[in-house]
C-alpha cells in the first residue's frame, strides 16, 4: 500500500499510456476481451487516484522525480535547482485529477456500446486513452515543458477523435479547428516557455515561481501563456472553434473534450497564481480574467438560446458556465495581494468557481452524453425535427431533467449550491458582475426548457413510433454521472470542505507549492 | 455534512428536499380527491379543441425555431452584430487570438 | 551598439520567421497554406529555443572523449527535438483531415469548405 502511494503518480500517468498502445494488440484477441481490459485498467486508475487523494489532503503536496534515488527526492545532490522531470500534486492538481477520472470512466463505459459498430475501434480506444494521458498529464506536472507536452498530447488525441467519423464531412472540420487552435496555442506557449528559460535557466514551475523577477519579458510570457489557454478552455472572444468541435464529436468525446478545455483552465490558474503569484500585483490579471469570464457568460448563454442544433445549443452553455468558473477564481486573483478581502469573500469566491469546474463536468458532461443518446436513436441533431422523444426513451428523459435542472442553478441541485457561492461573494466584490451572472442562469434555464420542450415533450410523432431507449451500457455511462450530482447536491458542504476547499488553498497557498520542491525558503 | 457554511450564511439541501416533499404530498392528496369515473380508451380522453378538428401529430407540436420567436425578434439588432464575427473560417479565430494577446500585453505592460 | 549586432541576428530572423508565419496563417484562405503557416510557426520557435541553447565557448555535453571546457546543458536542445517530432506529427494529422475536407467538399477554401458557423 505504501508503495503504490509512493509510486501512485507515475501510475495515474503510465497505466493508462500501457492501455492506450497495447488496445490494437489485444484487440485482435477480441473486442470483448479489449473492453474488458480497457475499463478495468482505468478503474485501476480510479483507485490509484483514490488513494492518491487521500494520501495529499492528509500529508500535503507529493513530489515524484523521475531518475532520483528517492522519489521525494526533487534536488538532485550538489544542485541550487532541479534539473529532473518531475509530477507535483498538491490539492487542486488531485481536485482537477478527481474530475478528469469521473468523467473519463463514465464516458469510457458509454461509448462501449456507441462505438459498437462503428470501424477502427481500436485507433478510438487507442487515441481515448492518450486523451486521458494528457489531461491527467496536464494536471500533475510540474514542469513548464511537460505542461506543453500533454498539452500537445490532449490536442492531438482530442483532434483525432473529434473527426473520428469521417464519413461525416462537419466532423472532419469540426477536428480541423481544433487542431489548427490547439497548433497554434500551444507554439504561443512554447514562446512564452522559451522567454522563461532564457531568463532563469529553469523550467520547474516551483524554481520559477521562486526566482521570477517580474520584468517586462516576464509580463509578456503571462500574457502569452494566459491568452492561449483561454483559447484552449474557450473563453469569449476565442470561443468560436467550441460549438464546431463539441457538436460534432461523437458521444463519450464531447465530455472528455470539454474536461480538457477544464484542465486547460486549470493550466491558467496554475500560471497565474502559482507561476506569477506571491509578491505581484495580480489586479489587472484578475481583472483580465473577470472581464473574459463575464463575457464567455453572457455572449455564450445568449449564443446559446439562439441555437437550434442540440449540441451547439449545449456547447455554448460549456462557453457559459466556464465564464462563471473564470469569474469565481478572477475574483480570488484580483484580490489575491489584500488579505482582508480574500478573507472576506476572495476566499468564497474561489471555492465557488473551483466546485463549479466539478459540478459542471458532471452535469454538462451528462447533458452531452443524452444529446449523443437522442442522436443514437434518432439520427439528427436538429431540434426543428424532434419532438415526443419522452414517450420512448423514459430514462434518457429523466436524466435531462436533471442535468438541466442542475445547469440552470435550481435548488437542490450542485449547480445551485456552486452559484450560491459565487453570487454572494462576487456581490460584495462588484455588484452588477452578480446581477449579470443571475441573468445569466435565467437565460440557462430558458433555453433548456427550449430544448426540453421541442425534443422530450409534445404528442409522439408518427416518425419516432420505432425509437428505443439507448443499450444499457450507455445508460450506465450516464447513470455514474447522475449518482455522482446527486451525492454532491445532497452533499455540498461536505464536498467543499474536503475536496475544494483544499485546491483553493492549494492555489492560494504559493508558498507551500514552491517549499516542495525548493526546500524551505530563506 | 449536508449544509454548506461559508461567511454570511448556510445552504442546506436537506431543508429544501423536506419541504418539496411536504409540497408533493399535498399535491398528491388533492389529486387523489379528483374526479376517478371517467373511462380509458373512449371519447372521454381524446382531445377537444371547441369542435375544430384536431390536426395531426406533426401540426400540433411547435418546432424549436417558433420558440421565443418575440424574444428573437425584439433583439433582431443584436443578434445580427453577434452573427457577424461567428463567421466560422479558421483565419478569423486565429485573428481574434493574436488580437487578444496583443491586447493583453498591452494592458499588463502599461498597466504594471 | 554596432558589436551587438550579430548576437542578435538569430533573434531578428526568429521574429521575421514568426512574423511571416502569423501573415499567411491570418490572411490565406487555402488549407494548406495554414498548415504551411504553422510549421514556419514551429520553425521560429524551434529556431527560438535553439539559439538560447548557444553559450559562448560551451562545449556539446558528450562525456566520452570531450575537449576541455565549460559543457553546455542540454535542455533547449532537448526542447528542440521534441517540438520538431510533436510539429511533424501535428501537421500529418492536419494534412489527413484536409484530405478528408476535399474529398467531402471538393474545395481546401477555408471559406468555401465550411459547413459549421454561427
Amino acid at each position: 500500500m505504501e508503495y503504490l502511494t509512493v509510486h501512485s503518480p507515475i501510475l495515474i500517468v503510465a497505466v493508462p499510456l500501457l492501455a492506450a498502445f497495447i488496445t490494437p494488440l489485444i484487440s485482435r484477441i477480441g473486442n470483448k476481451f479489449r473492453d474488458t481490459v480497457n475499463v478495468s485498467l482505468l478503474s485501476f486508475v480510479t483507485f490509484l487516484i483514490v488513494i492518491l487523494t487521500i494520501d495529499i489532503y492528509a500529508n500535503g503536496t507529493r513530489v515524484y522525480t523521475l531518475g532520483a534515488s528517492v522519489p521525494e527526492l526533487a534536488l538532485p545532490e550538489n544542485y541550487m535547482v532541479p534539473v529532473r522531470i518531475m509530477f507535483q500534486v498538491d490539492g487542486i492538481s488531485i481536485f482537477m485529477g478527481l474530475t478528469t477520472t469521473v468523467v473519463a470512466l463514465a464516458a469510457l463505459v458509454y461509448s462501449l456500446q456507441f462505438v459498437k459498430n462503428e470501424t477502427g475501434q481500436d485507433r478510438f480506444y487507442s487515441l481515448f486513452m492518450l486523451l486521458y494521458v494528457g489531461m491527467i498529464g496536464l494536471e500533475f506536472t510540474g514542469d513548464m515543458f511537460n505542461l506543453f507536452v500533454f498539452l500537445e498530447i490532449l490536442s492531438i488525441a482530442g483532434a483525432g477523435l473529434a473527426s473520428y467519423r469521417v464519413n461525416m464531412a462537419d466532423a472532419v472540420e469540426g477536428g480541423f479547428k481544433y487542431i489548427i487552435i490547439s497548433a497554434v496555442s500551444a507554439l504561443f506557449v512554447l514562446f512564452a516557455i522559451g522567454i522563461l528559460y532564457s531568463e532563469y535557466n529553469l523550467l520547474s514551475i516551483a524554481a520559477l515561481a521562486h526566482s521570477m523577477q517580474f520584468t517586462t519579458l516576464d509580463l509578456i510570457a503571462l500574457a502569452l501563456l494566459a491568452i492561449a489557454f483561454v483559447m484552449k478552455l474557450a473563453g469569449v472572444p476565442l470561443h468560436m472553434w467550441a460549438p464546431d468541435t463539441y457538436a460534432v464529436a461523437p458521444a463519450g468525446i464531447t465530455p472528455m473534450i470539454y474536461t480538457s478545455s477544464a484542465a486547460s483552465m486549470y493550466a491558467l490558474y496554475r500560471v497565474t497564481f502559482t507561476l506569477y503569484g506571491g509578491h505581484f500585483d495580480t489586479t489587472a490579471i484578475g481583472w483580465v480574467v473577470i472581464i473574459l469570464g463575464v463575457l464567455s457568460m453572457f455572449i455564450g448563454v445568449m449564443m446559446a438560446i439562439h441555437q437550434t442544433d442540440i449540441k451547439r445549443l449545449m456547447a455554448y452553455h460549456a462557453i457559459s458556465q466556464s465564464g462563471y468558473m473564470l469569474l469565481g477564481v478572477g475574483v480570488g486573483l484580483a484580490v489575491l495581494t489584500d488579505p482582508v478581502a480574500l478573507a472576506n469573500y476572495g476566499r468564497d469566491a474561489m471555492n465557488g468557481g473551483i466546485f463549479h469546474i466539478i459540478n459542471n463536468a458532471l452535469y454538462k458532461g451528462m447533458l452531452f452524453l443524452t444529446a449523443e443518446a437522442i442522436f443514437f436513436r434518432i439520427g439528427t441533431r436538429d431540434l426543428n425535427k424532434m419532438g415526443g422523444l419522452g414517450h420512448n426513451m423514459k430514462w434518457t428523459t429523466i436524466f435531462f431533467i436533471i442535468g438541466a435542472l442542475a445547469i440552470s442553478g435550481i435548488p437542490p441541485f450542485n449547480g445551485f449550491a456552486s452559484k450560491l457561492l459565487i453570487y454572494e461573494s462576487v456581490f460584495r466584490f462588484n455588484p452588477l458582475l452578480s446581477i449579470i451572472a443571475m441573468f445569466v442562469s435565467l437565460v440557462t434555464l430558458a433555453s433548456f426548457t427550449k430544448v426540453f420542450y421541442s425534443a422530450f415533450t409534445g404528442p409522439e410523432m408518427p416518425a419516432f413510433k420505432e425509437v428505443r431507449e439507448v443499450p444499457r451500457s450507455m445508460l450506465i455511462g450516464m447513470g455514474i454521472m447522475v449518482a455522482c450530482i446527486i451525492f454532491f447536491s445532497i452533499f455540498p458542504g461536505l464536498v467543499v470542505d474536503t475536496i475544494v476547499a483544499p485546491a483553493t488553498d492549494a492555489l492560494i497557498d504559493q508558498a507551500s507549492y514552491i517549499n516542495g520542491v525548493m526546500g524551505a525558503v530563506p | 455534512m449536508s449544509v454548506l457554511t461559508y461567511g454570511y450564511a448556510v445552504w442546506s439541501p436537506i431543508v429544501w428536499l423536506v419541504v418539496l416533499l411536504v409540497l408533493a404530498a399535498i399535491v398528491l392528496y388533492v389529486r387523489s380527491r379528483g374526479q376517478k369515473r371517467y373511462k380509458k380508451g373512449t371519447a372521454q380522453t381524446d382531445i377537444f379543441i371547441s369542435g375544430i378538428q384536431v390536426p395531426p401529430a406533426e401540426q400540433r407540436h411547435v418546432p424549436a425555431h417558433n420558440i421565443y420567436w418575440g424574444f428573437f425578434e425584439a433583439l433582431k439588432g443584436f443578434y445580427n452584430t453577434m452573427m457577424r464575427p461567428h463567421t466560422g473560417i479558421i483565419n478569423d479565430y486565429i485573428l481574434w487570438l493574436v488580437a487578444v494577446m496583443v491586447v493583453t500585453v498591452l494592458v499588463l505592460v502599461m498597466v504594471i | 551598439m554596432m558589436q551587438y549586432i550579430p548576437y542578435n541576428i538569430p533573434f531578428i530572423a526568429v521574429a521575421l520567421l514568426m512574423g511571416v508565419a502569423l501573415f499567411i496563417i491570418l490572411f490565406k484562405r487555402n488549407l494548406i497554406k495554414i498548415i504551411m503557416g504553422i510549421a514556419i510557426l514551429g520553425a521560429g520557435v524551434n529556431l527560438f529555443l535553439v539559439t538560447l541553447g548557444y553559450r559562448a565557448g560551451g562545449v556539446a555535453p558528450i562525456y566520452t572523449v570531450a575537449p576541455e571546457g565549460v559543457m553546455v546543458l542540454p535542455v533547449p536542445q532537448a526542447l528542440t527535438l521534441t517540438n520538431i517530432v510533436i510539429t511533424v506529427s501535428v501537421i500529418a494529422l492536419m494534412l489527413t483531415m484536409v484530405m478528408f475536407t476535399y474529398r467531402h467538399m471538393g474545395d481546401i477554401d477555408a471559406k468555401k469548405s465550411r459547413l459549421l458557423r454561427g
